[in-house]
């Protein structure tokens, strides 16, 4: 076993422990805690496979800006196990089924997948020079396509946070 | 076995360089706490610490001693891990981001080793400051928040806040500096500040990017809540802030964490824009002194410059009030942002046309 796969075997059981934290423990900051530790993990594995800048990135907006939401948020809302609105039967089982569907689904899929190594040749596609040129070179369309849809949910972000126009109060008009 | 094929003297070579500035960087802080309140003293009229040693010089060993030997109190009804985690945190994200930071140029020893004074040379350092940076506000997030105290949690909640709107401004700033480097790494971007003048222009990037520096240092001030910014730690609001139910050496923990910061960041704000090592005629000191001693001069010109900074950082703290929070708030997204956009759309433009290469 040599310094790579050791590294894989070490990130992946990092992610999938806690993945499984993530969902298993009571505490919403601890789940947080825990997918912080999943993304960390993640950007372990892209640092392996070379690609710097994916790793960085991930670690940047993911834990370091979308995570930190997330924590303040439920730090606002104070959510405690015990106070946690259990749902009810139904949903529960829905759940489970919809979740379990999903499931057979990914692992249908992972099975037919054939494994596709790392290409050593192509080790520097991961660096930022390359990223750049093949981002803004081949697949120029689909990410200018994808920013204008970021600037929609922008957009879409402000007006909901807009404050409503103060309602005339009832009978001033008389 | 692929242990044996790492190169040893490389893997100890590392090692001292990693201690030494590890050590470096806590007897810098440790002495940066000494430093803050000589500031403030003079610039109070005021004597300052001058009873432990000679002009009060052990002061910054008695503040920690007694740190030590305090009780540990960890509150009742607390999150007892995620409480002793924060302090972990902010001290351990504090010190990561000076792996990076180049220290002085290459060294190449009688033996014909070349000796970097850099832990590593990743081509994306500016990305890795920057994402340790984004790390660094979940101590103070977590331990605000594990206390169970309401003024702590309204300072992580501020404190958060506050890092993320301005990580956006500074990220932006940078942008604009990456299009006139054309690279990520640190050490390119020393590589390319040699000397001081270029035969047109200033070669320090201070000069060819004077309103990014202004919005960076800015949200520097922000990043590390120094005051005039230092909202976290407001106690005429919050009582102490986030670390209010913190005693012992966790709350030292918290207090040091950001002197170290205060220093890192200079050094990182001296690299990006002042130059780094580089320093005006030094390629006449080169060849006028040996290799050696010429990295030693370098990593002295680097902390010296990173030193003036914190100096700086200190003149700014005593000199000027603190904001509001909403003051604070409109600064950065509706100056600072835009600003910065700006900037950047002028630099991109001129590195188009005007300086194309």
């Amino acid at each position: 076993m040599n310094l790579y796969d050791t590294l894989f075997w070490f990130f992946s059981a990092v992610a999938v422990g806690c993945a499984l934290g993530v969902i298993l423990s009571r505490n919403p900051v601890n789940s947080v805690l825990f997918l912080v530790g999943t993304f960390l993990a993640i950007s372990g594995h892209y640092f392996i496979m070379n690609a710097q800048f994916l790793a960085i990135v991930n670690i940047v907006v993911y834990t370091g800006a979308i995570m930190v939401l997330f924590l303040f948020v439920i730090m606002l809302m104070n959510l405690n196990a015990d106070v946690e609105p259990q749902k009810g039967q139904l949903i529960q089982v829905a759940g489970v089924i919809s979740g379990g569907v999903l499931f057979l689904v990914l692992i249908a899929a992972i099975h037919k997948a054939s494994p596709m190594p790392i290409d050593k040749q192509s080790i520097d596609i991961g660096l930022i020079n390359n990223l750049g040129k093949v981002l803004f070179k081949e697949y120029v369309l689909p990410f200018e396509i994808s920013s204008v849809l970021f600037l929609s949910a922008m957009i879409g972000a402000v007006v909901i946070g807009k404050k409503e126009p103060a309602l005339p109060a009832e009978g001033e008009a008389q | 076995m692929l242990l044996l094929q790492v190169d040893i003297a490389l893997i100890i070579e590392k090692l001292i360089i990693i201690s030494v500035i590890l050590m470096g960087s806590l007897g810098i802080a440790m002495y940066a706490t000494w430093g803050e309140r000589k500031v403030a003293a003079i610039m109070q009229d005021r004597l300052g610490p001058n009873r432990a040693g000679p002009m009060g010089l052990l002061q910054p060993l008695a503040d920690g001693l007694k740190l030590f030997f305090k009780e540990e109190i960890i509150p009742d009804r607390s999150t007892r891990f995620i409480f002793i985690l924060g302090p972990c945190l902010a001290m351990l994200t504090a010190l990561m981001t000076s792996a990076v930071v180049p220290w002085g140029p290459d060294y190449i020893a009688p033996s014909g080793r070349t000796i970097t004074f850099q832990v590593a040379d990743i081509n994306i350092g500016i990305l890795f400051v920057f994402g340790v940076v984004s790390l660094g506000v979940y101590g103070v997030m977590l331990g605000g928040w594990a206390s169970n105290n309401k003024f702590s949690l309204l300072s992580s909640i501020r404190a958060a806040s506050q890092a993320i709107s301005y990580e956006l401004a500074m990220g932006i700033s940078l942008i604009a500096l990456i299009m006139m480097s054309g690279s990520l790494s640190l050490r390119d971007i020393v590589a390319q500040q040699h000397g001081f003048w270029d035969g047109n222009w200033f070669s320090w990037y201070v000069f060819k990017q004077p309103v990014g520096f202004i919005i960076f240092l800015t949200c520097a001030f922000a990043e590390l809540n120094r005051a005039p910014f230092d909202l976290p730690e407001c106690e005429s609001e919050l009582n102490m802030g986030y670390h209010q139910e913190y005693s012992s050496m966790k709350l030292g923990f918290y207090l040091f964490a950001e002197y170290i910061n205060l220093f890192i960041s200079s050094a990182i704000i001296v690299t990006l824009y002042f130059g780094g090592y580089n320093f005006p005629f030094m390629d006449q000191v080169a060849t006028a002194t040996g290799p050696l001693l010429f990295s030693i001069i370098c990593i002295l010109v680097l902390i010296s410059k990173a030193v003036g900074m914190v100096l700086f950082f200190m003149f700014v703290r005593w000199t000027l009030p603190r904001f509001r929070y909403d003051q604070l708030m409109k600064l950065g997204w509706k100056g600072l942002i835009p600003l910065a956009l700006a900037n950047m759309l002028v630099t991109g433009m001129l590195v188009l046309w005007v300086f194309k290469s």
